[in-house]
């Protein structure tokens, strides 16, 4: 375990690897990717073609979305449990009022909510200082409530997802998924605020230290209120990304989603205490993730077996991942 | 008295809420009798549980997000277990299912020292784990329990010197609820494990430096947080009479019963007596609501709301008092 200080000349391989990999964190997660993959087709082979690496990554993209949600705030130390409810709201609301406004105010409608909780969260988060934990936690259960209420009053009109969401969650256009055409804007969006902007700036330096940001004239409530408006507005959109996927908009939608988003952030190499991680890791941890239920599920093991090997699959990845990243 | 009371300012407060509720209470449903407070208390039990287990974890600076997956194992083993077998057979199966819930406890304390694995990652991924192993060993709600065991929740016991009328007002619930909280939490508290748990809580580098061993005490952190676990779930076993594979929504309301009870998340300040009380009243704040004819859709809008405002106000104060 202990690794000194060798000499330059007589570094063995295996250093060599892992200090390869540490500059380079990305690479041992695609490895594990490929690992995953390989190992799918031997267990079923002739299973991985074109027909189902668009449903990979159909299925791969609101999570790899809502992890995006995960990762941010995760980047300031905090984290979003709120994102399940919001995406759930915004997918059973634009089903509810789409069929009668129109697409437009249907998603604006059914965006209202998220900017709503997300403005709760911030406010609580940035200017209370509330632990982020509680504060989202807190938030969901009030969505739910209200959620709950709303079906009451909409039970007559009944649900209909509107036909431009099922077009983007399921269609294939030339072997490429519709939802692509979603997801590489928000993606890069991300990727681009997180590297290439202050803000994006301010969210690592808000997560790494937020004494010292505090004292380089930051203004903390307003970079985490921007924050989790912005999370929940993503969730939001994921919502309705999902609920064009699976078409049965209901009132625990997204739940399942909820922890395998933070499942995916780690995984993806984002500390959840702040400061270090990005999309791009991310990204692939939703890809593993998917992967890994799909494998799981050709195994043909009973549903217990199946939660057990993910979680310890979970805790493996993170667990070498930090080794890796780590040790040097 | 007075700086008795200014030390204990929040759990006060909680009593007070308690008691004005509870008056509530009386005023909306003047029949609100011993019985009903009996049954209230019995749903509070394993809530009661969870929030104890929860509370010692997060004093050691850590969280634990299993805690309703571990629940749910013990719950489980205690109904395949009972199921069928003796009454005496049972005498076996509580203090094994204990010892499992210390072990499983212990184990996401184990795993979080041994990979540097943040604890909510690690708890995270054990809620996979533990979930599967309780469908595993129940797939469908089932089992039994031992009837000895079962009547240790149901009615009152008469205790010498006190009329019934007071007695009346003692459930068996609250008894057993306080007597095992005790003896787990006073000799704790008093011993030097206790000391150590507050100090890896307030700072691990400080408790560390001073000679504390922060690996073995976070184990056993996790393993008394585990230890609360399992009486939760044999509470929840004895008081439907099966065991249910899926996890009740026990980890939402133990993380909420901790922050109002006093207990700072970060770790390192609170006890066990503010998140009990809080657990209490909140159930009761859902009792009150459901006699006040409330859509018990809204009462999750209200729930949220109270926890919510509660939470900030609690943050609010804390930050003035800081600035001060």
């Amino acid at each position: 375990m202990s690794v000194t200080a060798a000499g330059a000349e007589a570094v063995p391989l295996g250093k060599r690897i892992r200090r390869f990999m540490s500059d380079r964190p990305l690479v041992p997660l695609v490895i594990l990717l490929v690992l995953l993959v390989v190992a799918l087709q031997i267990l079923r082979p002739g299973i991985v073609n074109e027909r189902w690496i668009a449903n990979t990554v159909k299925f791969a993209i609101p999570l790899a979305i809502l992890a995006g949600c995960q990762t941010m705030t995760m980047l300031t130390g905090g984290i979003d449990l709120s994102v399940s409810t919001v995406a759930t709201m915004a997918a059973f609301i634009v089903s509810t009022q789409a069929v009668e406004h129109g697409p437009v105010i249907g998603v604006a409608l059914a965006l209202l909510p998220a900017v709503l909780i997300g403005l709760a969260n911030g406010i609580g988060v940035g200017i209370f200082r509330v632990h982020p934990l509680i504060m989202t936690l807190g938030t969901s259960l009030v969505g739910i409530g209200c959620l709950q209420v709303y079906q009451r009053t909409v039970i007559a009109t009944g649900t209909k997802v509107p036909a431009f969401l099922s077009w983007l969650g399921t269609g294939v256009t030339g072997g490429f998924p519709n939802a692509l055409l979603l997801f590489i804007p928000v993606a890069s969006l991300i990727l681009f605020v997180l590297n290439r902007t202050g803000f994006g700036r301010l969210l690592y330096a808000v997560g790494d230290n937020e004494r010292a940001a505090r004292l380089s004239g930051v203004v903390y409530w307003k970079v985490i209120l921007a924050l989790y408006v912005g999370s929940s507005l993503l969730a939001g959109v994921a919502g309705l990304l999902y609920v064009g996927l699976i078409k049965a908009p209901s009132l625990s939608l997204a739940d399942p989603l909820l922890l395998p988003s933070v499942a995916a952030a780690v995984v993806g190499g984002t500390s959840i205490f702040g400061g270090r991680g990005g999309y791009t890791g991310t990204i692939l941890g939703a890809l593993i993730l998917t992967v890994l239920t799909t494998l799981l599920t050709i195994l043909q093991m009973p549903e217990g077996a199946r939660r057990i090997l993910f979680g310890l699959i979970v805790l493996l990845v993170t667990a070498a991942y930090l080794r890796i990243v780590e040790d040097r | 008295m007075i700086r008795l009371i200014r030390r204990n300012a929040w759990v006060a407060g909680l009593c007070v809420l308690f008691i004005l509720l509870a008056v509530t209470t009386k005023l909306i449903q003047p029949d609100y009798g011993a019985g009903d407070f009996g049954s209230l208390m019995r749903a509070v039990l394993p809530y009661a549980f969870a929030v104890a287990a929860q509370t010692v974890v997060v004093i050691a600076g850590g969280i634990d997000l299993s805690v309703a997956a571990m629940m749910a194992v013990t719950s489980v083993t205690a109904a395949a277990m009972m199921n069928g077998a003796s009454e005496s057979h049972a005498l076996f199966v509580v203090p094994f299912v204990l010892a499992l819930g210390l072990c499983l406890g212990a184990l996401n304390g184990f795993l979080i020292v041994w990979t540097r694995v943040p604890d909510i990652v690690v708890t995270l991924s054990t809620l996979f784990v533990f979930q599967g192993v309780a469908l595993l060993i129940l797939d469908a709600p089932g089992g039994g329990a031992a009837e000895w065991l079962k009547g240790l929740v149901v009615g009152t016991v008469p205790i010498p010197f006190l009329p019934e009328s007071v007695t009346a007002w003692i459930p068996k619930a609250l008894i057993v609820l306080v007597i095992c909280l005790a003896v787990v939490w006073i000799p704790l508290r008093r011993s030097q494990l206790g000391l150590s748990i507050y100090a890896i809580g307030s700072s691990e580098l400080a408790a560390f430096r001073s000679g504390v061993s922060v690996a073995r005490t976070k184990i056993a952190a996790y393993a008394i947080g585990g230890l609360f676990a399992a009486m939760g779930g044999l509470s929840l076993t004895l008081s439907t009479g099966i065991g249910a594979p899926i996890p009740g929504p026990y980890l939402l309301a133990s993380v909420a019963a901790v922050v109002l009870g006093g207990v700072a998340l970060g770790g390192g300040k609170g006890g066990l007596l503010g998140p009990i009380i809080a657990v209490i009243v909140l159930r009761l704040v859902r009792t009150d609501l459901t006699l006040l004819a409330v859509d018990p859709n809204a009462t999750t809008i209200i729930e949220g709301l109270i926890m919510v405002i509660v939470v900030m106000l609690g943050a609010f104060l804390a930050m003035r008092g800081r600035t001060r």
